[in-house]
């Protein structure tokens, strides 16, 4: 099982963890991960919010580049993630904009390239029940709330990730790993990460309801698959408590280092050190699956 | 409630041009305001999503680009996924802001713009992302030094902030993509 890995800038910045928690994992279930070799930043929100042809160009250039390698992109931040699938939608849906990113990237690029998160590469291609039998240890009943935000689940023409309004991929995996996944209003809401450095008054505001609302419904710790959402909830978590008065200390999980715990991969190799909020009551209930 | 537009006075009326940029057909709205109630700054905000929408139906001019949602607006896309007629309003607001930046008519708080010029930049200088270049040079251009540097020491240390530029990028290539952008456009000073 190979696929083209595109890590995006925040591999080697604010989701270390992330990117190293996703290639311990790959590693411990047998699926390689071929770096694309030069990949370039997607252009993110900047790019969009700036000019549509250069955000479709920045996306598709790493996309021309797995499609040299003939192998689906595998994308573990959904932002990147949405960012090259909203290419291959433009470019596939509009000639002109087809034209117009084959003159910006000087090579054709037709929009063909399959573009896949890490997670929906362990359920549909490793499966839950392969999963299940890898699994050493358990999850041993942690209340988990699973958080999607937008960009995996949003638009849902572009992502085809899950139902967009109440999506259950992550929540199936954390019952596979013995978790016990809560029903909560606030999966598909969004962190306001987008405004995290320019407006954190509204970043604040966004990701404390968020928090606010997996506290109540009894959250152990939250688990996410994007790295905007991990760094609202997780490097905010301060300036949330001080612009509340409460207190959380939730710990924001990637479900990849879950994954990995119970694969029995080390913390510090999933980087659970770098976490913000100490994961205390994740690695107390860690236990050998019964 | 009573919306006042001030009526474009010459050339294209900015409905088509939002409508040509952004590939959308806003008659299609009738106002069932389901964007605006999923918006997560509605409540922060003049014009929520439908009004925006209901302006540019009755004709609204540039006065529209100065509107606080476009530096706003989270791009989540609840608007889209929501809305019965599948207008992308994320589209919209992101002609808007483009037509915005053209005009050089946008002051908003915050000044996400600088943001995304610095972000751009660090990309066109590297070919990915540099975080500790583009925030520092944020700081210096808004003022707003002091915010967040308690968080830096934690950052370093456990890896979330690298200190040198990200390596190993085609850079040739993000500067011939730049390079074809009309007037450099996005990443100028």
């Amino acid at each position: 099982m190979k696929y083209a890995y595109y890590p995006g800038c925040s591999a080697h910045s604010t989701a270390r963890d992330m990117h190293e928690s996703s290639l311990a994992v790959a590693g411990a279930l047998g699926i390689e991960l071929a770096e694309i070799k030069g990949w370039t930043c997607c252009g993110a929100s900047a790019a969009h919010q700036t000019d549509r042809t250069l955000a479709a160009s920045l996306a598709a250039a790493n996309l021309v580049l797995a499609k040299e390698m003939g192998l689906d992109m595998v994308v573990n931040c959904a932002a990147c993630y949405n960012r090259s699938k909203t290419a291959n939608y433009e470019v596939s849906n509009s000639a002109a904009m087809r034209e117009s990113v084959g003159r910006m990237l000087g090579q054709p690029y037709d929009g063909s390239v399959a573009v896949r998160h890490f997670v929906e590469v362990l359920v549909k291609d490793i499966g839950a029940a392969k999963l299940h039998k890898s699994f050493q240890q358990s999850l041993n009943g942690l209340k988990v709330a699973c958080y999607y935000g937008c960009y995996l689940v949003r638009p849902p023409e572009v992502t085809h990730f899950d139902d967009p309004e109440n999506p259950t991929i992550l929540e199936n995996l954390v019952e596979a790993m013995g978790g016990e996944s809560l029903d909560w209003p606030g999966k598909v809401d969004c962190c306001g990460g987008g405004l995290n450095l320019t407006r954190t008054d509204i970043t604040v505001q966004c990701s404390g309801a968020i928090i606010d609302m997996a506290q109540a419904a009894g959250a152990d710790c939250i688990t996410v698959a994007c790295p905007m959402c991990q760094t609202s909830l997780d490097l905010r978590q301060k300036d949330i408590e001080k612009a509340t008065g409460k207190s959380y200390n939730m710990p924001i999980v990637y479900i990849t280092q879950l994954l990995g715990l119970c694969l029995d991969i080390s913390p510090k190799e999933l980087g659970l050190d770098r976490l913000m909020v100490m994961p205390a009551a994740v690695t107390k209930a860690i236990g050998t699956k019964a | 409630m009573t919306i006042r537009i001030r009526k474009q006075s010459a050339g294209d009326s900015l409905i088509r041009i939002v409508e040509k940029k952004a590939e959308v057909s806003l008659n299609r709205c009738y106002q069932c305001k389901k964007c605006s109630v999923g918006c997560p700054v509605a409540d922060q905000t003049k014009s929520p999503p439908s009004e925006i929408i209901r302006r540019l139906q009755l004709g609204a001019g540039e006065e529209l680009l100065k509107t606080d949602l476009i530096w706003t607006c989270l791009s989540c896309e609840t608007c889209y996924a929501r809305c019965p007629n599948e207008i992308n309003f994320a589209a919209v607001i992101d002609a808007l802001r483009s037509m915005a930046l053209e005009k050089g008519v946008s002051k908003p708080k915050g000044n996400p713009p600088l943001f995304n010029r610095l972000f751009l930049n660090t990309v066109k200088t590297f070919g990915r992302a540099y975080d500790l270049q583009m925030i520092i040079l944020y700081k210096i251009r808004t003022g707003k030094i002091l915010p967040d540097t308690e968080k830096f020491p934690a950052m370093i240390k456990k890896g979330k902030m690298a200190l040198l530029p990200p390596s190993g990028a085609d850079k040739r290539k993000v500067r011939r993509i730049f390079s074809r952008m009309p007037q450099n456009k996005g990443t100028t000073k």
